[in-house]
């Protein structure tokens, strides 16, 4: 660069640059900063906004805290008798009063990974077709599709789950797998149609909007210039969403899952209708099983000693600490995987 | 009237990143000072410590003093009045999308509490016949959205609203290198005319920009301020080697 010789402000000010017409300057408006100074700090405004904040932040704590305590003073009987073998036991017998939730426990997580694994590839499909390719008119009218499917009762769910999803599944679809994927193990007859896997079906179905409607915001939110950068650089449609798009997307994908996740580990009323109610572990996804939601459902109205109503409510507390425990690994799972990685573009 | 500012010892962190070391300078009022220097040089950091606006970032630091009017601004204010006293104009125009050409001008004084509608239309009218706009915006004042001006009008409603409170200073950080060149012009052009009556600190990648407007202009290097003297000075006879280099194209 050359160097330049400055123009000085007067003969800049004389012959402005773009050509326009000087302003007249009008004397200054002191009156509007005699205002600004009597507002004052507005410190007060400000520390009881803080504190009001604080105070919204700590009923959290509170609420928590009392379903906790309630929790575990109501399943004292339970807690004393069998301690942390109760938690390990997978025998549940009512009549002897023996009780351990293992069966439980197990087919709640069991359950959630089966939706998870059929809905996720779902939902970022939908989420994908929906802000990638989805052509205008029929947007509006899938994506509104997509978020019926959340206000749909649970027990309308259970109900098309028995009528519907279990013949099709008995008739058509458990056949099939148990041909097919019979070798692993996770597919053998009998087959009832009720059981684990379609109550891991009906899940996949309810927490499908969730995922795919937060997904499908995140997506959203990825600037387009970073589409245009990826284009740019020759990729195809497929390329470009990949690269461009669910790279940029992804924690907020892995958050929205970890969100349908959370629904698929308390969900009760349509798997208490299909999951078949047998406290037992078995390998065969087909087998009926029993999740920690569905036993409390099922048979709390029948729990007529204080032994049994003390062991559901420590199922509770279970499937209380089992979600905290599941959603740590979420989060740890999540930070592993974007740990390093560059923070997303906003 | 603008204010004259005072900084003294101006040290500002980023986490474990130093990236003032140590600046002092005066800062004339009804001047407007231009700050030049490479990318990352920390003359960004500098004018965002100028308004307190460095330490919203939660990781960032700040020591030393900056005095403006007389007022140390980091013990005697708090940052909220610090912020009503000096406007700042940002790289991209960020009018509110959600609001109209007016509302976006009256934002400043609105959200202050004030509701004098008479004085509010004269100060809008006002503003924007300053930034250079009226002319442009008056006959859609209300109805067409801040977001929906171009580049450069954007950027000008933005010194319109932060020129509508009356501040003792304006700070702006690049703001014309998002724009076309008769944006810039018109930008610059507006520079001159305000500095009668705000105390203007300008951060430019243009070093023609610099020697166009400003009457001091002071080079950043690595977070030092190596030189600061008047424009002329600086352009044409600059004391220091790394100045030299710089304003000649050599490195930066």
């Amino acid at each position: 660069m050359r160097i330049q010789e400055p123009r000085t402000p007067r003969a800049a000010a004389a012959e402005p640059a773009g050509g326009l017409t000087p302003v007249a300057v009008p004397a200054p408006a002191s009156q509007i900063r005699k205002f600004l100074q009597s507002r004052g700090s507005s410190s007060l405004a400000d520390s009881t906004f803080r504190w009001l904040m604080v105070l919204c932040a700590l009923s959290i704590f509170g609420i928590v805290a009392l379903i906790a305590t309630e929790l575990v003073s109501s399943s004292k009987l339970t807690l004393t008798k069998f301690g942390m073998k109760f938690f390990f036991g997978s025998a549940w017998d009512p009549v002897n009063a023996d009780f351990g939730a293992l069966p439980f426990i197990y087919g709640t997580v069991v359950s959630s990974l089966v939706a998870l694994v059929i809905a996720v590839p779902l939902a970022v499909g939908v989420a994908v077709f929906l802000t990638e390719m989805c052509p205008k008119a029929l947007r509006g009218i899938l994506s509104f599709l997509t978020e019926l499917l959340a206000a749909i009762p649970s027990v309308v769910y259970g109900l098309w789950a028995i009528f519907v999803l279990v013949p099709l599944l008995r008739l058509y679809v458990n056949p099939l797998l148990i041909k097919t994927l019979g070798w692993t193990g996770l597919f053998v007859a009998p087959d009832f149609g009720i059981g684990m896997f379609a109550a891991g079906v009906i899940l996949a179905i309810m927490i499908l909007p969730i995922i795919s409607s937060l997904t499908r915001e995140v997506m959203t939110a990825v600037p387009h210039t970073q589409r245009e950068a990826v284009l740019a650089l020759g990729a195809t449609r497929w390329e470009m969403i990949r690269m461009g798009v669910l790279r940029n997307a992804r924690i907020g994908i892995v958050g929205s899952i970890i969100l349908g996740l959370g629904r698929a580990l308390g969900e009760t009323m349509a798997v208490a209708m299909v999951i078949g109610s047998s406290p037992t572990i078995s390998k065969s996804l087909l087998a009926p099983a029993a999740t920690m939601a569905s036993v409390i459902a099922n048979e709390f109205a029948e729990a007529a000693d204080d032994t049994y109503r003390s062991a559901l409510i420590e199922i509770g507390l279970a499937l209380f600490l089992v979600t905290i425990v599941v959603n740590m690994l979420a989060r740890l799972l999540m930070w592993a995987v974007t740990r390093g990685a560059p923070a997303r573009v906003t | 009237m603008g204010v004259s500012i005072e900084v003294t010892s101006l040290n500002a962190w980023y986490g474990t990143n130093h990236t003032l070391l140590d600046i002092t300078l005066h800062i004339a009022a009804n001047e407007a000072t231009a700050l030049i220097g490479p990318s990352g040089c920390g003359k960004s950091t500098f004018v965002r410590c100028l308004n307190r606006m460095h330490e919203t970032n939660p990781i960032a630091r700040v020591t030393g003093e900056v005095k403006v009017g007389g007022q140390d601004i980091y013990s005697q204010t708090s940052a909220v009045e610090v912020r009503r006293r000096i406007g700042m104009v940002f790289q991209r125009p960020n009018p509110f999308p959600t609001m109209s050409i007016y509302d976006n001008v009256a934002s400043g004084l609105r959200l202050n509490g004030f509701r004098n509608r008479r004085v509010l239309d004269e100060v809008v009218e006002r503003s924007l016949q300053h930034a250079a706009l009226w002319e442009e915006v008056k006959d859609d004042l209300k109805r067409k959205s801040g977001a929906s001006l171009s580049g450069g009008q954007q950027q000008r409603l933005c010194i319109a609203r932060a020129l509508a409170v009356d501040p003792e200073v304006l700070l702006m950080d690049e703001p014309a290198s998002a724009l076309d060149p008769v944006s810039t012009a018109k930008i610059e052009d507006l520079i001159f005319q305000l500095k009668v009556q705000y105390t203007i600190v300008i951060v430019t990648h243009n070093m023609q920009q610099a020697a166009r407007v400003a009457e001091r202009t002071g080079f950043f290097l690595n977070g030092k301020l190596i030189e600061f003297d008047s424009t002329h000075k600086i352009f044409t006879n600059p004391s220091d080697k790394r100045t030299e280099d710089y304003i000649t194209g050599r490195f930066g």
